[in-house]
């Protein structure tokens, strides 16, 4: 007869009790300590990230006097006093002569215009370490502070231009133009042939071992480092296909091949999900195998696909790899306009600005994260929206 | 016991098998007109095995082979050139664990008179689907919720749904598989009121565990055991003078 089943009435003074509460006590601990060491890492990522990417949404600029001359149209570096050269932005100079040319009528006049100021002038107001601001400009940029010919804005540049090779110019509109395109084509490739595949092997495929092959393949590709995923695009898309390098079209047909095993398992796992008494139900009162899955098991199963495409699409939009090797990873200073030409996607623009080593780059870099983020979170948090409401539908 | 028994199905020489495993060994039986028969005897002896096969619902489970005759009214439902679909339609089905979609229940029981396009949309599928819950005996306590969730109803009522799902396609013949095992007594006995009154106008066959119920609802019964027929009659004589020792056995209690 066990001893502690006669004494359960006995409070206290039993040691086995207390040994197992204590374990109890130590168990839970452990579990909490674990999540607050993965709190910790997730508030110091977005500390750091929030932290280094904010200074990129401003832009300093300076209050100067231009002179549109004719001289200006040859030699932009005229438009402004010749010390100021080295303050103002080099790519809003260079854009002097093309505005000359498309307004005749300004030649001859003379502005007070607030410019965007070179990078190095924008780090050091900014007062970050390793701005690189030779002190000869220092002085001068101090001088035109105490001036009051010195202000920061809100960096519209960084959502209106591509890449650039001065920091101040560089921004994410052709990375992000050519995320979207490359997603749209991953989505219309991978999402119905995926889908449909499972449905397949799911609802109509005997179970022999061809279709086992099938399937323990499918498993493994999803566990294939993506990298070689590029290696495969290229074979096929770009070299056998003769879909352009570095193109939207070959980014996306390689990523789609890269979710396409994602989003068969997450099918297969929401069809496998539906009671069998549904079909059964379906089947009994003379359903056909395709109205039994169209109207009985796919909208069950919709939440679960819904799910898993967006999770797919999302890790697809993160990825870079395998765009390295068709060519993504390229200077892109304009925004594509059609799925054929040249482009680069997000990771791709951030891991380029983050080998440059001028000090504009890093925050941009930065940035650069936190747009990507904000698309994946919304994407994600889609996902569960999407999932929510058609779960209540019925 | 009425004299003039018309077969509605006849089953010839029936063998099943799972791949090489052979589940029922040649049954030869006859399931009469406007009857209840009852499928009795312990669990694995291939009872609801060939319940299904009289709607074909085995052919959706892979390596399931069928040898011998099935003939619905004359004709043989294994013949090649008959349509599953058209079959189930003839044959309904109510299953063990109620079922219904996850739908409103006017859905459950439109959907199927609209996939075989038997009416319309409309006053004429209202017609139907009140018609189908009332013989169902379950209008009144749905009709002011016909568009709410089937699956919000409780387990009785769900499974009353499921069979005026399956009476809203006219079936001649309705096959329902332990109905009742999911259920409480209440919603048992209301499910076996309902039986007696489905009769009048249908072909019942129903598989049960439960000897009492077999012995309530059931005109004739088929005690069965391991892929054999062992003893087919009437309900009475099965229960009170069952001629083979192995019948006697089970029903008595003292196996299975």
């Amino acid at each position: 007869m066990n001893k502690e089943a006669n004494n359960f009435l006995h409070q206290g003074a039993n040691p086995r009790k207390r040994k197992r509460e204590r374990a109890d006590t130590r168990f839970r601990w452990y579990g909490l300590i674990a999540l607050g060491l993965a709190l910790s890492f997730l508030v110091f990522f977005f500390v750091d990230i929030i932290g280094q990417a904010l200074p990129a949404f401003k832009q300093t600029e300076v209050l100067v006097s231009v002179n549109y001359t004719e001289e200006a149209k040859s030699n932009y570096n005229r438009a402004v006093e010749h010390k100021l050269t080295h303050i103002v932005s080099r790519a809003w100079l260079r854009t002097i002569p093309a505005y000359l040319e498309a307004h005749p009528e300004a030649v001859g006049t003379s502005h007070d215009e607030w410019v965007p100021a070179d990078s190095r002038v924008d780090q050091y107001v900014k007062k970050h370490e390793g701005h690189g601001l030779k002190s000869k400009y220092q002085k001068e940029v101090d001088a035109l502070q105490q001036e009051g010919k010195v202000r920061s804005s809100f960096n519209i540049a960084f959502f209106e231009t591509g890449d650039s090779k001065m920091p101040e110019n560089a921004g994410i509109l052709a990375a992000a133009v050519g995320s979207v395109f490359t997603l749209l084509i991953t989505m219309l490739v991978a999402v119905p042939i995926g889908v449909m595949t499972a449905i397949y092997l799911e609802e109509f495929a005997t179970d022999n071992r061809f279709t086992r092959l099938i399937e323990v393949n499918i498993n493994n590709l999803a566990a294939i480092p993506s990298i070689l995923y590029g290696l495969l695009g290229l074979a096929i898309f770009i070299s056998f296909m003769g879909v352009p390098r570095s193109s939207a079209l070959a980014g996306g047909l390689t990523l789609a091949l890269m979710t396409l095993p994602l989003i068969i398992i997450a099918t297969r796992a929401a069809l496998r999900a539906v009671p069998e008494s549904i079909r059964e139900a379906a089947y009994g009162l003379g359903a056909s195998s395709l109205q039994t899955v169209w109207h009985h098991v796919l909208p069950l199963a919709m939440p679960g696909i819904l799910t898993g495409s967006i999770i797919g699409l999302a890790q697809a939009m993160g990825e870079t790899a395998p765009l390295i090797i068709v060519g993504m990873m390229a200077y892109i200073p304009e925004p594509p306009s059609s799925i054929l030409e040249a482009t680069t996607v997000l990771p791709a623009q951030v891991y380029t600005w983050s080998t440059e080593s001028m000090h504009g780059y890093i925050e941009r870099t930065a940035a650069g994260i936190l747009v990507l983020l904000t698309v994946l979170l919304s994407l994600n948090a889609m996902a569960v929206r999407l999932r929510n409401r058609s779960e209540k539908t019925w | 016991m009425s004299t003039n028994l018309e077969t509605k199905i006849s089953i010839r020489d029936l063998k099943l098998w799972y791949g090489s495993y052979e589940a029922l060994h040649g049954i030869d039986l006859d399931i009469y007109s406007g009857k209840v028969t009852a499928f009795i005897g312990p669990s694995g002896c291939g009872k609801s095995t060939f319940l299904r096969t009289l709607n074909r619902m085995n052919d959706r489970i892979q390596g399931c082979k069928v040898e011998g005759k099935i003939l619905l009214e004359g004709n043989d439902i294994y013949a090649p050139q008959v349509d599953v679909v058209q079959l189930r339609t003839h044959v309904g089905m109510v299953f063990q664990k109620p079922n219904p979609f996850p739908k409103s229940i006017y859905e459950n029981v439109a959907y199927a008179p609209r996939i075989h396009g038997m009416v319309q949309d409309g006053p004429e599928m209202d017609e139907l689907v009140e018609t189908a819950l009332k013989k169902a005996s379950i209008w009144n306590e749905v009709k002011d919720k016909l568009h709410q969730p089937g699956t919000a109803l409780s387990g009785g009522q769900q499974q009353r749904l499921c069979i005026a799902r399956t009476i809203a396609v006219q079936p001649d013949v309705i096959l329902m598989d332990e109905p009742c095992s999911a259920l409480d007594p209440i919603a048992t006995a209301k499910i076996e009121e309902l039986m007696d009154e489905l009769k009048q106008e249908y072909t019942i066959v129903i598989v049960t565990h439960n000897m009492q119920q077999a012995a309530r609802v059931s005109d004739y019964t088929a005690y069965f055991y391991l892929g054999d027929l062992i003893e087919f009659g009437e309900t009475q004589q099965i229960f009170t003078a069952p001629s083979n020792k192995k019948t006697e056995d089970y029903i008595t209690g003292r196996f299975g």
